[in-house]
């Protein structure tokens, strides 16, 4: 096979076990260059542990990994120097301000007193980091720590970038920034490992992602191939009457009604042009609906959709 | 640029970090600083007269009372500062594990030692500054030592590997503890040690299972020499037991810290 991309991350047949635990079973991965790609799972599936074994922190039990073209095994400091990473926990010196830590990072990288100091300046302006440089990290809101934390990863100039959760925790105001921080990182052709647990993340951000349930990847496609398979996107309507919901169900033919409350489930792909066609019918026949919500799907639907069980099977088993 | 000299830029490279830390985060250094001072002053002036009485029957040694129970005395607390300096190592060392950090140094095309060294270094040079500290309040308060230059170019060379031993020693309790507060209680009981040895008094008034214990403990022979080089007392084979204890423990602690250091992170 001729490939067009050749590719960024590259793993085949990995596995992974702590203790008696099995925590990888048998994962393929392959990442084109200069592409985001989103690994989706609940708490608790491997994603962490997926990061890791790329990352060179711990080694796989088995299985061929590339990364940036080079041998996990052979060659690990080939990897780490093409690679920058950014944990789900800050990993920033809080004792130390926001440039000292650039700075330490522009010292790690061998780049010199002049060159270091214009990065580390650039990088405080790109990530609005400027105005609290000279401020001790522990005075820092968690926005503002992970977006210096990112900024670390970055001072290296990496070709791959793992980012494990990046918006766990912060507000949305938070995750729009780190959102546009990714989008930037992708433009300028850098390939990105992202994990998360929110669909719409993973939507919003990759190229193509893989749903990762209990140590195997279950699903992998592009989000819209993803989407089409998960049936949980619907708009609800409520009605006043028993009347207005018999109504309503004879026009809306692929309308479910929902138990223990009169109400019907319209699937949809959370597209305007549903939503507009479903309210023209309402309107056609003459029914007003109390109530509209429109619903879109999240992590469990699409888990309900590919696995058959919730990400919590633990309760669903009790 | 070679391997080694990457070893070299990326070592000085964390001691600048470890470095710059003590300085944004003086109050721990103060707060192990002042413990050994607090003790100095609190044995001089409040045993110190009863002490240096005893001293004198004790040692025969024509001691005068206070002053010459601070020149017992000294040498005893400037190990206690070696102990509280390295409490300090460990915590800073637990910081780095248990934070994310050491990921990411990890993930890094940098020495890997250099995380390691660079916390040894910052660690030698605090040590070796509240040493001079302590050893000017010491002197402060009357500590008249009768040390030659060449005495003290010995004094140098025994606490540089005394502190050298344990620095290594709290290095490999800060890479074992689950938490920094484990890694700020582990080494605790190192600042015990000058009490159980001769640090404080001499070990022949003790008990017979305490004598033991004081007699052979490693604090015990470096204490000794210590005071041999700076007051002019019988060193005997101490300075011989003290070189064999500091290595033992250098190299075991470094052995272990070196072996935690790079397993951890198994999961």
């Amino acid at each position: 096979m001729i490939d067009s991309h050749p590719l960024a991350i590259e793993a085949t047949g990995v596995r992974k076990s702590f203790g008696e635990t099995l925590v990888l079973d048998d994962v393929d991965l392959a990442v084109a260059q200069g592409t985001v790609f989103g690994l989706l799972g609940p708490n608790g599936a491997g994603k962490t542990t997926i990061v890791r074994i790329l990352s060179t922190l711990i080694p796989a039990d088995a299985g061929e990994l590339r990364v940036a073209g080079h041998d996990l095994k052979r060659d690990a400091n080939a990897v780490r120097s093409a690679i920058g990473v950014t944990g789900q926990f800050a990993a920033v010196d809080e004792l130390c301000t926001g440039a000292d830590n650039l700075r330490l990072m522009a010292d790690l990288n061998h780049l010199g007193r002049a060159a270091g100091r214009q990065r580390v300046g650039e990088l405080l302006d790109a990530f609005g980091l400027t105005d609290a440089a000279r401020r001790p990290v522990s005075t820092y809101s968690g926005g503002m720590r992970r977006r210096l934390d990112l900024a670390m990863t970055l001072v290296g100039s990496p070709r791959v970038i793992f980012l494990d959760e990046p918006t766990t925790g912060l507000d949305p105001r938070g995750r729009r920034t780190m959102w546009d921080a990714i989008r930037s990182l992708a433009a300028d052709g850098i390939t990105i490992f992202l994990t998360t647990q929110y669909l719409d993340e993973a939507d919003q951000l990759a190229d193509r992602i893989a749903v990762l349930d209990q140590g195997r990847i279950v699903a992998e496609g592009t989000p819209g191939e993803l989407k089409r398979r998960i049936p949980g996107g619907h708009i609800r309507l409520e009605f006043d009457s028993d009347d207005a919901l018999e109504a309503a169900a004879r026009v809306l033919e692929n309308a479910a009604r929902e138990q223990g409350a009169p109400a019907l489930r319209v699937p949809s792909d959370g597209s305007t042009a549903t939503l507009r066609q479903v309210l023209t019918l309402l309107e056609e026949a003459g029914i007003e609906a109390a109530q509209l919500s429109a619903n879109t799907p999240d992590l469990d639907d699409v888990f309900f959709a590919v696995t058959g069980h919730s990400t919590t099977p633990e309760l669903v088993a009790s | 640029m070679s391997a080694l000299s990457y070893a070299v830029t990326d070592s000085t490279t964390m001691l600048r970090r470890n470095l710059r830390r003590l300085v944004r985060y003086p109050s721990l250094t103060l707060l192990l600083i002042g413990m050994p001072i607090v003790f100095l002053l609190l044995f001089v002036y409040v045993f110190g007269g009863q002490l240096g009485a005893g001293l004198n029957h004790q040692l025969n040694a024509g001691h005068a009372g206070r002053s010459g129970y601070l020149n017992y005395l000294t040498p005893g607390i400037m190990l206690m500062t070696v102990a509280a300096a390295v409490q300090g190592t460990a915590i800073v060392v637990a910081m780095d594990m248990t934070g994310g950090i050491i990921d990411r140094f990890r993930t890094m095309p940098i020495a890997r030692a250099s995380v390691l060294t660079g916390h040894v270094l910052a660690s030698m040079i605090q040590t070796l500054l509240s040493i001079a500290v302590v050893l000017g309040v010491a002197i402060a308060l009357g500590f008249r030592p009768t040390a030659t230059a060449g005495d003290w170019l010995g004094v140098c060379g025994v606490v540089v590997l005394f502190a050298f031993a344990l620095i290594w020693l709290a290095t490999a309790l800060g890479l074992a503890a689950k938490s920094v507060e484990t890694a700020s209680n582990t080494p605790m009981f190192l600042t015990l040690l000058p009490f159980l040895g001769s640090g404080f008094v001499p070990a022949s008034t003790m008990p017979v299972g305490l004598r033991q214990f004081a007699t052979y403990q490693p604090f015990t022979p470096v204490t000794e020499t210590l005071r041999a080089l700076l007051t002019g007392t019988r060193v005997g084979d101490n300075a011989t037991l003290a070189i064999a204890w500091c290595v033992v423990i250098a190299v075991a602690s470094c052995v272990w810290a070196k072996h935690l250091y790079n397993h951890r992170g198994a999961r």
